[in-house]
């Protein structure tokens, strides 16, 4: 690597200013938004739906950064407990007939599920090389998708919305928004800002981020760090596990329904910087944004620029790829995330 | 790394080889001819799995990206064939240059980072290109693109005879390991080993590594691309689904299961877990709940693969 570059990384400061690029979009967006009032409504509605999704995936990045950063483990089977989530909620919200409780009884157990799998396997592949943690966790990823396909057969299940979660809200007068993803939104924010108690603020969360510095001197001092490791393995769990039991009502609970999820969450776990939560918060939010509002007016974007079948070819090709675009970028110009965690 | 001279390793990978040749002969005898597609489709794959072995096992480059040649090779015959080029020689020719191409770019900003960032950013280009080619309406999008003539080659050359396409892509095989048996023992090779092992002392000593490192993937890339454009010849079709991430991360099993950085390690794997995949699922429909602990159970206690397990015994038999 160029000198010049190691330089650059060392002066690393966390870049609070939006490139160019995102101004001009901004700006395009806000004017076209405001000339018509379907647009607005519409551009409103997919901000909406931008943020609920960015927070959605900031559940599931949150664990695989504290994992990541913490026990440096790359984890591929965080996407089977995000499924597992859903998989959870679905059928105890069958049995029990309660939404809330359903979902209460889904997180417990994908918790239990995260830490028994930590006990038995992860543990053995801390300190191991990279490669053997993706192959490792693979295996695990194989294993839990069709143990699904065993338990509750090839076809996804629903879980059917509570009516009182199931009725659009008037957020702005004209404009409806649906209660549930409402409810998402505070609920994750209010997730967020426990996470943020939790490891800013509590002797466990010092342990966590001491953890993440330094894992043999916490040691050394005494700390019980199997415990510690064990804990911080079901924290994550259970944040893929709401994750995915929060997005069952939306889509159905499939099996694969992680696997897709789970590389746009590593995606934002490198984006962010490995290890930060509260980097993976901003990119999950930034991603989210770029992701949702990508799809929904690139295509226009596109056609001013090209010819009509010039963009609606080439339209869903790029907003699907926008995000793996902008962590690319990110990787080459800032090799270790938007926010680093300073070492 | 490898013992060379008689030893029970060698006369197991000798024996394969020979196997390997001798097997079209077993099905005309035998008329078995599924088991003649079955290890067609072990050979494309374990050519796959070759080429990402020299970018891996050698070079420390732990490429999470690899399947997307395999899409860009067999989307390269694909396309050519549905607009109407069936040559051979134009598509192959194709298929590796654009697989080069596509390493070279991807390389040369990838080989940027190191480590975690280096799987995660090949990942994000080998997603891209998926989402690329699963967006093109054109040529099929999501549901594929259907071959309908597979590539003309000079006259004794045809690969609709199973056994001569056979005979194809084990010859391809053997050259590509030959290629990096001589590759990986070359000076070239050395450095690429120095590089994984200390990079930045090889640095200090004057070897420009980030150079080496981005032709040895680039050589790895073309030579996975080879294997998409047989293995589109081989199904008479490609969808994205062949480039898709864990489609990847299968090229990697087949790897570490035969045995990281040996020459002969991908082939071993890709046989062995084929073929266990082949037998499990005779067994139950269910057959990953069983593979995958089965990684697990690799990854936890044979570190060295297949081929380091022979290599023990062949250790221990001498002795």
């Amino acid at each position: 690597m160029p000198d010049g570059l190691d330089a650059r990384r060392n002066a690393a400061m966390p870049c609070r200013r939006p490139p160019a690029v995102l101004l001009v979009g901004i700006a395009y967006f806000t004017t076209a938004a405001f000339s018509d009032r379907q647009v607005m409504t519409l551009f409103i509605e997919q901000c909406l739906n931008g943020v609920q999704f960015g927070l959605l995936l900031f559940l599931l990045a949150a664990g695989l950064t504290l994992v990541f950063g913490i026990m440096d483990l790359v984890n591929l089977a965080h996407g089977s407990l995000y499924m597992l989530g859903a998989y959870f909620a679905a059928t105890f919200a069958a049995w029990t007939g309660s939404f809330v409780f359903a979902a209460v009884l889904a997180l417990a157990a994908t918790l239990v599920v995260g830490m028994t799998v930590e006990v038995i396997v992860m543990r053995r592949l801390y300190g191991r090389d990279h490669l053997d943690h993706v192959l490792g966790t693979f295996g695990l990823l194989l294993f839990f998708d069709e143990a699904v396909r065993l338990i509750w057969g090839p076809a996804g299940i629903t879980l059917p919305l509570p009516p009182w979660l199931n009725t659009p809200v008037q957020i702005l007068p004209g404009i409806q928004y649906s209660a549930y993803r409402l409810t998402l939104i505070g609920l994750t924010l209010a997730t967020a800002a426990f996470l943020n108690v939790l490891v800013m603020h509590t002797r466990v969360g010092m342990l966590i981020r001491a953890g993440a510095s330094n894992r043999e001197m916490v040691g050394a001092l005494g700390v019980n760090i199997k415990v510690l490791f064990t804990l911080v393995f079901g924290l994550g769990a259970a944040l893929a596990g709401l994750a995915g039991l929060m997005q069952a009502p939306i889509f159905t609970a499939q099996i694969g329904m992680g696997e897709n999820i789970l590389i746009i969450a590593f995606v934002i776990t490198v984006i962010g910087g490995i290890g930060s939560v509260r980097g993976a918060f901003m990119a999950a939010i930034i991603v989210g944004f770029v992701d949702t509002l990508g799809r929904a007016f690139f295509p226009d974007l596109l056609r001013l620029m090209l010819s009509k079948d010039a963009a609606s070819t080439a339209a869903p090709a790029l907003s699907s790829m926008l995000i793996y675009l902008l962590m690319a970028v990110v990787l080459v110009v800032r090799p270790d995330g938007l926010f680093p965690v300073r070492k | 790394m490898t013992p060379s001279g008689f030893n029970l390793r060698n006369v197991v990978v000798v024996a394969l080889l020979v196997a390997l040749v001798l097997l079209p002969i077993y099905v005309a005898l035998s008329g078995e001819r599924f088991v003649l597609t079955l290890f067609t489709r072990i050979i494309i794959l374990a050519l796959a799995a070759t080429s990402l072995n020299l970018i891996i096992g050698s070079g420390g480059m732990m490429s999470f990206g690899h399947a997307a040649y395999l899409g860009i090779g067999g989307y390269a015959v694909g396309i050519l064939a549905y607009e109407g080029i069936f040559s051979g020689f134009v598509q192959w020719s194709v298929a590796l240059g654009a697989s080069a191409l596509f390493a070279l770019i991807i390389g040369a900003l990838s080989l940027r980072t190191r480590g975690v960032h280096f799987i995660m950013i090949t990942l994000a280009f080998a997603q891209m290109a998926y989402y690329v080619i699963a967006g093109i309406a054109r040529y099929g999008g999501d549901d594929g693109l259907t071959i309908y003539r597979q590539s003309q080659f000079v006259a004794p050359l045809d690969l609709s005879n199973k056994a001569q396409f056979y005979y194809i892509c084990l010859a391809l095989l053997y050259a590509s390991i030959y290629l990096i048996w001589r590759l990986v023992n070359s000076r070239f090779g050395m450095v690429i080993n120095g590089a994984r092992s200390n990079d930045l002392r090889m640095r200090a000593i004057g070897f420009p590594t980030y150079r080496y490192k981005l032709v040895c993937f680039v050589i790895a890339g073309t030579l996975c691309g080879l294997a998409g454009a047989l293995l589109a010849n081989y199904t008479a079709f490609v969808s994205p689904s062949i480039m898709y991430w864990t489609r990847s991360g299968d090229l990697i099993i087949m790897v570490v299961f035969g045995g990281m950085g040996s020459v002969v390690g991908p082939l071993l794997g890709a046989v062995a877990l084929l073929v266990l995949e082949q037998a499990l699922s005779g067994i139950t429909e269910y057959w990953q709940i069983i593979l995958g602990p089965l990684l697990l159970l690799v990854v936890l206690f044979a570190r060295g693969g297949i081929d380091g397990l022979l290599v023990q015994w062949s250790a221990q038999v001498r002795s």
